[in-house]
């Protein structure tokens, strides 16, 4: 799609000059405004599905993932109202309700995303029934582990994995709540031929789900601060960008 | 072209008028599980038996309609045309029966299916005007029947702008179930840039439970579908199209694939589509049993060989479609409304049904009433009419209770409600949608927390996992329901589920999940009582629950 018209609009109130093909939760970052996300990774596709980042559009009458919604000449966004903010801490209720999430023993605690946004929002306790699933650990790789129990299925290693390393070692199986990261075809990962052990995934995972081994509790600090620099030399590289 | 039309039809006439008498027996779906190929087979073997295959015409038909009877023959007779007569749950072993009273002038009056009832005389039929009429496995009686006239009078005679003005006139509006204007879509996927090409697709993922009129359709007149969408290449600008069809649709597969191969070889499909330099060909896909790729973009997910899962919108498939291009989705029973439109006109269409929704629709009606079946009526017509009328009352001497249309995105309509006019806005106004067409009919005997648990489940079984609200959220809302109608819930329960209610609806990705909530939203606006009547601290009333509205 090729768009280069330059417009103005608003994110709560503030001015905002965007190019049409920037997404509103692109430009907020770029003004200095936070809005939450889970599954948004710069340089990857957009996913839409945390649904964290939704915002309100004024005269609209429903709500827009800002990570793929464009703005319109004359747009006024709202990224904080109470309304999202209920709705932003149900969607982690639901999330830690989801799997087993237990910080205390994670090796992400203090270094996840999801845990971050949990104080962020001011989650004091998950106000809905455990579905407490009986979920696999894999630890079949040499280098790295993948505990389902901590695993949001934001899908960044299925992303980053296809689209960065090219490998596409990583995909989803089966439906709904019963959803599932795999290797290759539902392989141990530590047999999935694709895998290059590059380790992109483990870093662009938010959560404890995709770790290092030999880190402990606490000490799994993800770094995927290099990747939008990976995928620009990609880009020189093939010499088409989108 | 029009010519072949005429030599076609000059023939089938000219081969029907050979035969005093027609068996007509129905090979849709419903009937052959109840063994009508058999029927069928017996019918043959006993007439040559007789020595009467000379003047008996016997041939498979698509569907009859009223399915709860089946198997369905129908006999006519070429001397007295006035005095046609359905036979009813027709086995191979009383066929002998018939074949006897055909063979003295008579009827076998024990086996007849009264023709005069509300059932028969009170629908419009458009687009079921040739079920039950053609052998859906012969592209000339659909030739006969006028098929493919629409499609020659639009590439011969119209430019593509025409048609899509004609389409805009007739004000048809989707039959999937969202009522979006189909001229409308059709303008804008005309107008849309392509890189490459533009594509149509027909939606025959029909998954909603009770529903089958989509099935129906393509069972018993395939050849309408394939003009359609032929029609709508043309007048978009698109020369490929497809149709993805459940797999669990077996035979509408089969007789998709025949038809299209006859209309090839007629040339009324393909390169050079009537003589004219217009080219469309069509594919089918097919699906494999998730209910989530009828929503738009995840079958186009699934149609490029992708994991069925949607994506957020805009962009619309209208704009960034298959493959990236402009492309046209419309339901089996849209594209069925095309040829007579074309052949006929806009403004005859747009003659039937009421303000805001022209033309007949199709439902299928299943659940607690007499006359299961598929009817065609037109838009506008009384709910009560509907089920007392048409499908004559529910059975058992039991009162209704509701009736739920638009399967698991849609609501419970109460009795106290029948009377409304059946249109899009009245069915939304009322908290449901007019939806594909299912409509199932719930007699006192229904419990409606058990009613929502059971659409719940389905949804939670149907979700593909890709937001959170609706994989999680659908499953902790059903479990709060099994928990209600299990009688252990509390009232903060019944709040802690008309908050996630709330919430699934608003942020949920795409439709399935929007709409997963609207069962239990409906049946709490008419039947609250219900639910609480079942909490462990519920203000219980122990007499049955009136339906009442609550804003």
């Amino acid at each position: 799609m090729k768009r280069s018209q330059i417009i103005t609009f608003k994110i709560d109130g503030q001015d905002i000059a965007a190019r049409e093909d920037e997404t509103i939760l692109e430009l907020a970052r770029q003004n200095g405004i936070r809005i939450p996300t889970l599954c948004y990774l710069e340089s990857v596709t957009p996913w839409g599905g945390c649904r964290l980042c939704m915002v309100e559009v004024k005269g609209a009458t429903r709500l827009f993932p800002a990570c793929m919604t464009y703005p319109q000449e004359g747009m006024e966004v709202s990224t904080v109202t109470e309304q999202l903010t209920t709705y932003r801490k149900q969607v982690l209720d639901l999330l830690f309700a989801e799997r087993n999430h237990v910080c205390a023993v994670c090796v992400s605690n203090g270094a996840c995303e999801l845990q971050g946004l949990a104080y962020e929002l001011g989650m004091t306790h998950v106000g809905i029934p455990y579905l407490n699933p009986s979920l696999p650990l894999d630890a079949s790789h040499p280098y790295f582990g993948l505990d389902h129990n901590r695993c949001i299925l934001c899908t960044r290693c299925v992303r980053v994995c296809d689209e960065i390393e090219g490998a596409h070692t990583w995909d989803v199986m089966g439906r709904g709540v019963e959803a599932r990261i795999v290797a290759d075809l539902n392989q141990p990962w530590g047999e999935a031929i694709s895998c290059t052990s590059c380790g992109k995934c483990v870093q662009a995972c938010p959560t404890g789900a995709l770790f290092e081994k030999g880190k402990s509790v606490a000490e799994m600090q993800k770094r995927h601060e290099f990747l939008p620099y990976l995928a620009l030399m990609r880009e020189g590289r093939d010499g088409d960008s989108e | 072209m029009n010519e072949q039309f005429e030599q076609i039809t000059a023939k089938e006439q000219a081969a029907a008028a050979k035969f005093d008498h027609a068996v007509h027996v129905c090979v849709a779906a419903s009937c052959l599980s109840s063994q009508s190929d058999k029927v069928l087979e017996t019918f043959q073997q006993q007439l040559k038996e007789n020595g009467h295959s000379a003047s008996c015409q016997v041939k498979g038909v698509g569907c009859l309609g009223l399915c709860s009877r089946g198997p369905l023959v129908a006999v006519s007779h070429r001397d007295r045309p006035e005095s046609s007569e359905l036979y009813q749950h027709v086995t191979p072993d009383n066929t002998p029966q018939i074949v006897a009273a055909l063979a003295a002038g008579e009827t076998a009056a024990d086996l007849v299916c009264a023709t005069d009832t509300p059932f028969f005389q009170r629908q419009t039929k458009i687009v079921l005007e040739n079920s039950g009429h053609i052998d859906p496995e012969r592209i000339e009686e659909y030739v006969a029947a006028g098929g493919y006239q629409g499609l020659l009078t639009a590439v011969t005679e119209m430019t593509p702008n025409e048609v899509v003005d004609e389409v805009m006139r007739s004000g048809l509006r989707g039959r999937g179930g969202g009522g979006y204007p189909t001229g409308l879509k059709w303008t804008t996927v005309a107008k849309a840039d392509a890189k490459q090409r533009k594509y149509v697709i027909c939606n025959a993922d029909e998954g909603d439970p009770g529903a089958f009129m989509d099935r129906s359709v393509l069972e018993s007149d395939p050849h309408r579908v394939l003009e359609g969408m032929t029609i709508a290449g043309y007048a978009i600008g698109a020369d490929k199209g497809y149709i993805y069809v459940r797999g669990e649709y077996p035979l509408a597969v089969a007789r998709l694939k025949k038809a299209i191969n006859q209309a090839r070889r007629l040339g009324v499909l393909g390169s050079g589509v009537c003589g004219t330099t217009f080219n469309f060909q069509i594919e089918i896909r097919l699906g494999a049993g998730a209910f989530v790729c009828g929503e738009e973009t995840a079958l186009i997910a699934s149609v490029e060989g992708k994991r069925g899962q949607p994506r957020p919108r805009p962009p619309y498939p209208a704009e960034y479609g298959l493959w990236g291009e402009p492309t046209l989705i419309n339901n089996v029973e849209t594209f069925a409304n095309v040829p007579p439109i074309i052949r006929n006109g806009g403004d005859w269409y747009a003659g039937m049904g009421t303000a805001k929704s022209k033309g007949t629709k199709v439902f299928a009606l299943a659940g607690a009433i007499n006359n299961t079946g598929l009817i065609e009526v037109p838009m506008g017509i009384p709910l009560r009419e509907i089920v007392y009328e048409i499908g004559g009352g529910v059975p058992h001497g039991r009162a209704l209770k509701a009736v739920q249309t638009g399967g698991p995105s849609g609501g419970c309509i109460p009795e106290a409600y029948l009377d409304t006019a059946v249109d899009y806005e009245s069915l939304q106004q009322l908290g449901s949608i007019m939806g594909s067409g299912g409509l199932i009919v719930m007699d006192e005997t229904s419990n409606m927390v058990d009613v929502a648990r059971y659409f719940m489940e389905f949804c939670m079984t149907e979700s593909c996992g890709k937001c959170v609200p609706c994989r999680v959220g659908t499953v902790q809302m059903y479990h709060l329901l099994d928990k209600i109608y299990a009688g252990q819930a509390t009232t903060k329960e019944l709040a802690l589920l008309e908050k996630l209610c709330k919430m699934v609806r608003e942020t949920s990705l795409c439709g399935l999940g929007q709409t997963a909530p609207n069962p239990v939203n409906s049946t709490l606006r008419y039947f609250r009582q219900e639910y609480l009547d079942l909490l462990v601290d519920g203000e219980r009333v122990t007499a049955v629950t009136t339906p009442e509205a609550q804003p």
